[in-house]
């Protein structure tokens, strides 16, 4: 019985493959949300310029599936855009230690020919996620934008229909403001959306808005401003209305209170006059115990350098940078690692 | 059908003589690893699924509510996604991969032309589904929104194309997935016509039939059961597409009986939810993969009728 | 492909109604079925074309040695990504090729009426309807969760399943399609069973048979989601098959949802050099097995 010409040349590859596979530095593996997986993997191409040798990898495989394989033992660091919640921490064994360390601004990216600058109020977004507000003409929106022309045009809701820390970030943001939002859809890495169409990641939500005129949907700062889509300007908590900028991002972080022990808090609400609404941070999840020194050293330092040095990459990559006391929240966790 | 000096029975050591053929028992070890993993991962997905079926039961299949946050699993809409974007997928694929199929092995076109055909539709399999997806963003989307409103505007009374149109639909996920079994159907069908006994042909024309009353008549029946064996994969490919779909559907969790309106199919939600999913979630995306298992079921139950049907009609000729 | 010829020269100018109705419709179906032909070949060429026209950009040699560069950065390559396809989809078809054929040769030629092949044939046809990403869960439990650590070795497990029904029921339609005529010759020449279907049966299945096993590499090379959850993704060489590995498939999934022109500029080179690969394979397969004999046209 013969087999396809392909295995009998593969053997050429395999047999160095299948001995074994020891290397001299050590190897580390993350894996968790594919929010921040850009600005990591950038951490790690420049980190690794500088060590050579050093091999680290990061996939992106959503918060919740990087929760599990941190909690399994499977990876040596997680990443979550939900953090990790008090049962979920208890549950891992060697103890786990939240660093915020990155974070972004998710925006209200809209398709609106001929509409350069657009104004939402808190009622307005929400309702149009709730199905409330239909049409580009209403009053909710017209009484923002006076003297912009707004079509008549139906109101497409383009949301994600893939579980995503941007959806729980996004939803508890959207319950926070406005109860009914609450009662009707909650909050949760994957919702039941009233109205609208989904799309599969930022990439299929910046892809629906594009293609439909009358589309709004919430997308990361990064996809709206590469991909040239227009986003509204939102209504904050003191009533003015914010752009998504690194500054106003960084307005509402730099404001955010941790509480004691676990560095874990999201701005749900930002009370500033310049903080933009809907800003998050990111969290890598690293293990309160190594057993492996050597790895950990490494991980250390390569944690600490995505920390000081690595954040300069933020703008470029359409992330805000950590703001300094995060910063020094962040390396006073890691002395508790060992 | 057993050769002779050879055992009847079904199992190697099981005989009379002396000496078990060794090949034989490799072949019937083989036979039980396969069925032994298949009912492995069968088994699997209904221990996974177990919770969710104890708390949802049936009425996973009828409710129509699906909210993971609440715990409330109604998988109705994504079912009827399902077996609507398969059923049109298949009545698009099959008559179009039939008819390549039997223009591939007929001689209407000189050998070269036909090696080209079968090359080009060929490389339509290798394509990755992420392609398709991307594809179908970028040329099929913009064209069903064209088309499909001008359907809902002269058509839309109708509530298989009631408006408004959107380009993440129904349709354009349908289109795309016929496109991705096609080559299924093509190769394999074309496979099954091309060992069709010549006599048979010849026998046909010999009694004065016309080139396409052979095919019809004595063809296509003999060819029956390969046709659908391909049909069968073709549907399991196309009920099981995750990422083609995922892209292309809208997602919509609402039933909606219009085809140019977003939709969504099991796969896609296993697809969607399955990375963040923790908990009974995990359980109720394990049921709705158990769900895909038995509509494969009834697919096949549905194939193996038709091909009794056709194989009657043709007892004795093979 | 039918050596006998079909009825020459359709002339409609034959007296008899019936048969000039019977002709005409002949010429109908004719027509309807090339149309039809045509007609499909539009969309692929649509989608060839896209792929070309956006993969043949960045391909240059550069992009089959180098790894995947840093979002923000440019150059870079996908080299560990065809490694990893090429390893993962070797192993799948190393366990599912023989399992799936010599399974199909059980079920096809040595007890195709007992209850052991009734229930292969049912469960390999209710496997074919198993989404891909339950093919990478199961995988997961099995090896990943076993062993410690994602691997090539688990993504090649999780293609395997996804290819052993298509396998499987190809392979059983190749040895159905071999006429009984010819195994009877061979028994009447004294040959054992073994040797009627090494030497007689299988080389005349052959054909149908790679056809079968080439879909289902095509299909395994180009799945995303069985891969991902248990081979994830590497930035560099594959060292040994217990290690995460890299494929084109998560490649072009991650790079495609970025936002930066660079990175998805690469994934269309990578789709480039995907379908480029397969098709490659499927010809090379094809030559290799097609049987040619004297005076004979397929």
């Amino acid at each position: 019985m013969t087999k396809s010409a392909l295995p009998t040349l593969l053997p050429l590859l395999l047999v160095p493959l299948v001995t074994s596979s020891s290397l001299a530095a050590p190897q580390l593996q993350g894996a968790g949300a594919t929010f921040p997986a850009p600005i990591y993997q950038r951490w790690i191409a420049e980190y690794a310029k500088a060590h050579p040798g050093v091999q680290i990898n990061y996939q992106g495989i959503g918060s919740g599936a990087g929760i599990k394989q941190f909690t399994q033992g499977l990876v040596d660091f997680g990443a979550s855009d939900a953090a990790m919640k008090d049962e979920e921490m208890a549950a891992v064994k060697p103890g786990a230690v939240l660093i915020p360390a990155t974070a972004g601004s998710i925006v209200l990216a809209y398709n609106l020919p001929g509409v350069t600058k657009l104004k939402l109020s808190r009622t307005a977004y929400a309702g149009i996620f709730l199905g409330k507000i239909t049409k580009w003409d209403d009053a909710a929106i017209a009484s923002s934008n006076p003297g912009v022309k707004l079509p008549s045009l139906a109101i497409t809701a383009c949301e994600r229909s893939d579980g995503s820390g941007t959806n729980f970030v996004f939803t508890r943001h959207l319950s926070a403001i406005n109860p009914e939002f609450k009662d009707a859809v909650g909050t949760g890495t994957t919702v039941t959306w009233p109205v609208g169409v989904a799309g599969r990641g930022n990439d299929g939500v910046t892809a629906l808005i594009k293609q439909s005129p009358g589309a709004i949907g919430y997308v990361e700062y990064g996809y709206a401003s590469n991909n040239k889509l227009s986003f509204a300007e939102l209504e904050n908590k003191s009533g003015a209305f914010v752009a998504a900028t690194p500054q106003s991002g960084a307005t509402t972080l730099a404001a955010t209170k941790f509480p004691e022990g676990v560095l874990r808090a999201w701005p749900d609400d930002p009370e500033g006059k310049d903080a933009y609404p809907i800003s998050t941070f990111t969290w890598l999840l690293l293990y309160k115990k190594y057993s492996d020194k050597a790895k950990w050293s490494v991980l250390k330092d390569f944690v600490n350098y995505g920390l000081t040095e690595g954040q300069k990459f933020a703008d470029q990559l359409g992330y805000i940078p950590l703001p300094p006391e995060v910063v020094e929240k962040d390396m006073a966790a890691l002395k508790q690692i060992e | 059908m057993s050769g002779p000096a050879t055992p009847t029975a079904s199992n190697p050591f099981r005989r009379r003589g002396l000496r078990v053929d060794p090949f034989f028992a490799v072949t019937w070890l083989a036979a039980l690893a396969t069925v032994a993993s298949l009912v492995w991962i069968v088994a699997s997905i209904l221990h996974q699924a177990w919770p969710a079926i104890q708390k949802t039961g049936a009425g996973f299949f009828v409710n129509s509510v699906w909210d993971s946050n609440r715990e409330r699993f109604g998988a109705f809409p994504y079912l009827m996604g399902t077996v609507l974007s398969s059923v049109i997928a298949l009545l698009i694929a099959l008559p179009l991969g039939v008819g390549i199929a039997i223009f591939l092995s007929e001689n209407f076109l000189p050998v070269p032309a036909r090696q080209a055909i079968r090359f080009v539709v060929e490389m339509l399999a290798a394509i990755p589904s992420v392609v398709y997806g991307l594809w179908g963003i970028a040329v099929v989307i913009p064209l069903v929104q064209r088309w499909g409103g001008l359907l809902a505007d002269h058509v839309g009374f109708l509530p298989l194309f009631k408006g408004p149109a959107y380009g993440n639909s129904m349709l354009t996920a349908s289109l795309v997935l016929s496109l991705m079994v096609l080559p299924t159907i093509t190769a394999i069908g074309r496979t099954a016509l091309a060992t069709v006994p010549k006599t048979l042909r010849e026998g046909s024309y010999a009694v004065g039939a016309t080139r396409w009353e052979t095919i019809f008549g004595i063809l296509l029946p003999t060819a029956a059961p390969g046709i659908v064996a391909a049909t069968i994969l073709a549907f399991g490919r196309a009920m099981g597409e995750t990422m083609a779909v995922a892209m292309l559907i809208g997602n919509s969790p609402r039933l909606n009986w219009s085809l140019l309106s977003p939709a969504g199919t099991l796969a896609s939600l296993l697809a969607n939810q399955f990375a963040e999913a923790s908990g009974i979630q995990v359980s109720a995306l394990m049921y709705a993969a158990f769900t895909l298992v038995l509509l494969t079921l009834l697919v096949n139950m549905l194939g193996e009728f038709v091909l009794r049907r056709a194989q009657r009609a043709t007892a004795g000729l093979r | 492909m039918s050596s006998a010829a079909a009825p020459a020269a359709l002339s409609l100018k034959v007296g008899n109604r019936r048969d000039r109705a019977r002709l005409s419709a002949n010429l109908f179906w004719t027509v309807l079925c090339a149309g039809l032909s045509f007609l499909t070949l539009v969309p692929l060429f649509s989608i060839v074309y896209l792929v070309l026209r956006n993969g043949l950009v960045l391909l240059r040699p550069s992009v089959f040695t180098e790894l995947p560069p840093a979002p923000g950065l440019e150059g870079g390559g996908v080299g560990n990504a065809i490694q990893g396809t090429l390893v993962m989809v070797a192993i799948a078809l190393v366990l599912a090729t023989p399992l799936g054929i010599l399974s199909a040769i059980y079920i096809c030629e040595y007890a195709p009426l007992s209850r052991l092949a009734g229930a292969v044939r049912f469960n390999a046809k209710l496997l074919t309807g198993i989404p891909s990403i339950i093919c990478g869960v199961f995988a997961y439990a099995v090896v990943v969760v076993t062993t410690g650590s994602f691997s090539a070795l688990a993504g090649g497990v999780a293609l395997a399943v996804l290819a052993l029904p298509t396998v499987l029921l190809t392979s059983e339609q190749a040895l159905l399609g071999v006429p009984y005529a010819l195994r009877e010759a061979s028994y009447g020449l004294g040959a054992s069973r073994f040797q009627t279907i090494f030497r007689v049966v299988l080389p005349e299945a052959r054909p149908a048979m790679m056809t079968g096993v080439m879909l289902a590499v095509a299909r395994a090379a180009g799945e995303t989601a069985p891969v991902l959850f248990t081979a994830l993704f590497s930035e560099y060489w594959l060292k040994g098959i217990m290690q995460p590995a890299a494929s084109l498939s998560v490649l072009i999934f991650n790079f495609a949802g970025l936002p930066y022109p660079h990175q998805i500029q690469l994934a269309w080179t990578a789709s480039l050099i995907l379908v480029a690969l397969v098709t490659a394979a499927n010809v090379t397969a094809q030559l290799a097995f097609t049987k040619r004999q004297p005076g004979k046209k397929r």
